[in-house]
């Protein structure tokens, strides 16, 4: 009796949807977090302006010296060349002064000298993405008068442009905190799944060697790895050797984390029944059991990136990373390692507020992501 | 009678644990025919589920099978007219081999218990089903010759459109409404019923020709109960697909199975056609099974019977027939020293009772 048509006889009206897919909820749960949005953005920002555009954004090109040697920053006013207020920004020159007491030149704001800054000005050649030969730059000086300059976070001790080397030294530092994740997340996951369905003599190896690599000195242990590193080897050889070296240090924290998930979920049913449907070793690690360790990963990976762009810049910073034709941010870090410089070229810290918001928006975005990749969870 | 399809002799499943060995299943033979229903029955714990398992060589961990014989009739696919049987001793597979995973699902399918647990969460319902066909099924190539129509098949796997094309089509077989949407619905989209169903469309989308059913029907309501019961015997009418029905609901045994084995304490106790088992039970643990049914109607304010003392503790299994300190027919001197065998006592209804031995 129950089994008769009655259920056809109502039709329910049609719906598009029938209900929301997980990475829509992640989304909606995401996007109602504020830091998290604002993390994220900054991130984009970061990427695009340093890693993709770094030659159109920035005024000067990275081999580019100019006669300024510590020039402090110039700053922006809202002067035409009169000296009369107008929209368009400008930055005073600069003219150098000698101290006698100290027997050192300097170079101060001239503020009878005003340059003004365009947009979209021709500048010095590049070759955007490496490919496409352009001299179009996001802004400068009148690229028809030699003397104008614009150095708005100052110039180091070789007269380079600090703006423009920030800019470029982020391409290096956030793609080796990047690039270096990409390779923990997977060797740190495969070893982790791999450990913790098989078990046994596996696990037990790997488990020892996570707690090893732990347990050993971080900087020593950075100091062998990059003195091994033979110094006739070309700069991208030793930035790719260290992010090897940083992730080899690192892979483990994740290891025992997906370990970890991956004991409770392979005595699930499902892992049962999908062995029982034929599934092999590799299928149901890989298929079955990882992508429930995902999300968690996910996050865990977004919140190690700035411990990796840390690391880059603590070891440049020491001489033990990258080395000065690269440039990164804790190359350029390298420059004030003095109090001689913090007194008088201070400008040179500017790198640091960077490096401080990189790591910040990595951290809100990581966090934010945590709450959304468990969409069905309570709060 | 129709052919044999899996053989299984003498089978004997151990599991070494810290504070001994338990046989878990002891000597358990019994065959399963194409086309035809078994239904194991008995109390949890008794092996049915080691049993089931030991079949596709997937006994968990501890446990190891020690003795015995597990054979499978593989049907051989023939160029010419007949089909011959290959056998294969299952046992004797690599547990984690190339040969068991081709078994496994393809040709005999197993549904477990819980169906709320049994999908990857992360996967649709459709991409489960299409998992096991692009393991398992081939497709005919049929290519027709220029003057007869000679059809030369050779196989090849499925490709994703067709993958989701089976998934859509078993998903109606098994009474799914709305299958082309269902097919991309996530486990926890779907009902109990649903789910359990979803299992069904899986184990049978590559045609099995065997269907190890674990209790598919423990967590669902009687209404959806009925409904599978019936969406399984109707595949098996179409498929020629023999069933190994695992259950301690003696009603749907009742109503599914063609023969009915008995097993307790990893021991088979009894063994009979469905018919003979409800009207003419021999062993006593079976009577008392049987007795134990709640009946609509029963007039009398009796109790329900239950089977007098509990599961005897399986590290010091009573000497002589393991049920005897339960047995309301115990013969003392007998029951406690003897081992009793299995013993034929109708047409194909064999008893393990010293109550039918000659001692």
């Amino acid at each position: 009796m129950a089994e008769q048509a009655a259920p056809t006889t109502i039709r329910a009206p049609e719906r598009k949807q029938i209900s929301q897919s997980y990475w829509s909820l992640v989304w909606w749960k995401f996007k109602k977090n504020r830091l998290a949005i604002v993390g994220g953005v900054l991130i984009i920002l970061f990427y695009t302006i340093c890693g993709l555009f770094a030659e159109f954004f920035a005024p000067y090109t990275l081999q580019y010296q100019s006669n300024y040697l510590e020039a402090r920053p110039q700053p922006i006013v809202f002067k035409d060349k009169a000296g009369n207020f107008s929209l368009r920004p400008a930055v005073y020159g600069l003219r150098s002064e000698i101290d006698a007491k100290l027997r050192k030149r300097f170079f101060v704001v001239d503020e009878t000298r005003i340059y003004p800054l365009y947009f979209f000005v021709k500048g010095q050649p590049y070759k955007l993405f490496g490919l496409i030969p352009t001299d179009i730059h996001l802004f400068g000086t009148d690229p028809a008068d030699p003397e104008a300059h614009a150095f708005l976070f100052g110039t180091d001790r070789l007269g380079r442009d600090l703006f423009s080397r920030i800019i470029y030294g982020g391409r290096l530092s956030l793609l080796i905190g990047l690039l270096g994740q990409i390779l923990t997340f997977i060797f740190g996951t495969v070893m982790g799944v791999i450990s913790g369905y098989y078990g046994g003599i596996t696990d037990i190896v790997v488990q020892r060697m996570t707690e090893f690599v732990g347990a050993f000195p971080d900087i020593p242990l950075f100091m062998a790895l990059a003195a091994a590193i033979p110094v006739t080897w070309s700069p991208i050889w030793v930035y790719f050797m260290l992010t090897l070296i940083l992730v080899f240090i690192r892979w483990g924290g994740l290891a025992r984390q997906v370990r970890g998930i991956i004991l409770s979920l392979r005595e699930r049913e499902y892992v049962l029944a999908a062995r029982s449907f034929g599934a092999s070793d590799r299928r149901l690690m890989f298929r079955h059991l990882l992508p429930g360790t995902l999300s968690h990963c996910i996050v865990i990976a977004t919140l190690m990136i700035p411990g990796m762009i840390l690391s880059e810049t603590a070891l440049s910073w020491l001489g033990l990373g990258l080395r000065p034709p690269l440039t990164s941010w804790g190359v350029l870090l390298q420059e004030v390692t003095s109090v001689r410089s913090i007194r008088f070229a201070p400008w040179l810290l500017l790198p640091v507020p960077f490096v401080i918001l990189a790591v910040l928006s990595f951290n809100m975005l990581g966090d934010g992501l945590r709450d959304a990749l468990d969409p069905y969870g309570g709060r | 009678m129709s052919e044999p399809l899996v053989e299984v002799k003498d089978l004997k499943v151990e599991f070494a644990v810290r504070d001994g060995i338990v046989h878990a299943v002891d000597g358990v033979s019994f065959t399963v025919y194409r086309g035809r229903t078994l239904g194991v029955i008995g109390e949890s714990g008794c092996g049915k589920s080691v049993t089931a398992k030991a079949i596709l060589h997937m006994v968990p961990k501890p446990g190891k099978i020690t003795g015995g014989e597990i054979i499978y009739y593989r049907r051989v696919r023939n160029d010419g007219a007949g089909q011959t049987t290959e056998p294969v001793n299952i046992i004797q597979l690599d547990p984690d081999g190339e040969e068991i995973r081709k078994i496994r699902g393809g040709e005999i399918a197993m549904i477990f218990q819980e169906p709320m647990s049994s999908l990857t969460p992360v996967y649709t319902a459709g991409s489960h089903i299409g998992e096991a066909v692009t393991l398992h099924r081939l497709i005919p190539v049929r290519k027709i010759g220029d003057q007869m129509v000679e059809t030369i098949q050779a196989h090849r796997g499925v490709s994703k459109q067709e993958a989701r094309e089976i998934a859509i089509e078993m998903l109606r077989r098994v009474g799914i409404p709305k299958p082309q949407q269902r097919v991309d619905s996530y486990p926890h989209q779907l009902s109990g019923g649903q789910r359990q169903r979803v299992m069904i469309a899986i184990a049978l989308s590559c045609e099995p020709a065997m269907l190890i059913a674990d209790e598919p029907t423990t967590a669902l309501d009687v209404s959806i109960e009925a409904q599978i019961l019936d969406i399984m015997r109707e595949l098996q009418e179409t498929t020629e697909m023999a069933i190994m029905f695992i259950t301690h609901n003696l009603g749907v045994i009742a109503e599914m199975a063609d023969e009915v084995c008995v097993m307790y304490m990893g021991k088979e106790v009894e063994q009979a056609s469905t018919v003979e088992i409800f009207y003419q039970p021999r062993h006593p643990y079976t009577q008392a099974l049987l007795k134990s049914i709640p009946r609509v109607g029963r007039k009398s304010r009796e109790r329900l019977a239950s089977i007098t003392g509990m599961v005897p503790d399986p590290f010091h299994l009573p000497p002589g027939c393991v049920f005897h300190p339960r047995c309301p027919d115990y013969m003392p001197g007998k029951c406690d020293h003897l081992m009793p065998s299995w013993t034929q006592v109708g047409e194909g209804h064999w008893v393990r009772c010293l109550l039918y031995e000659e001692v």
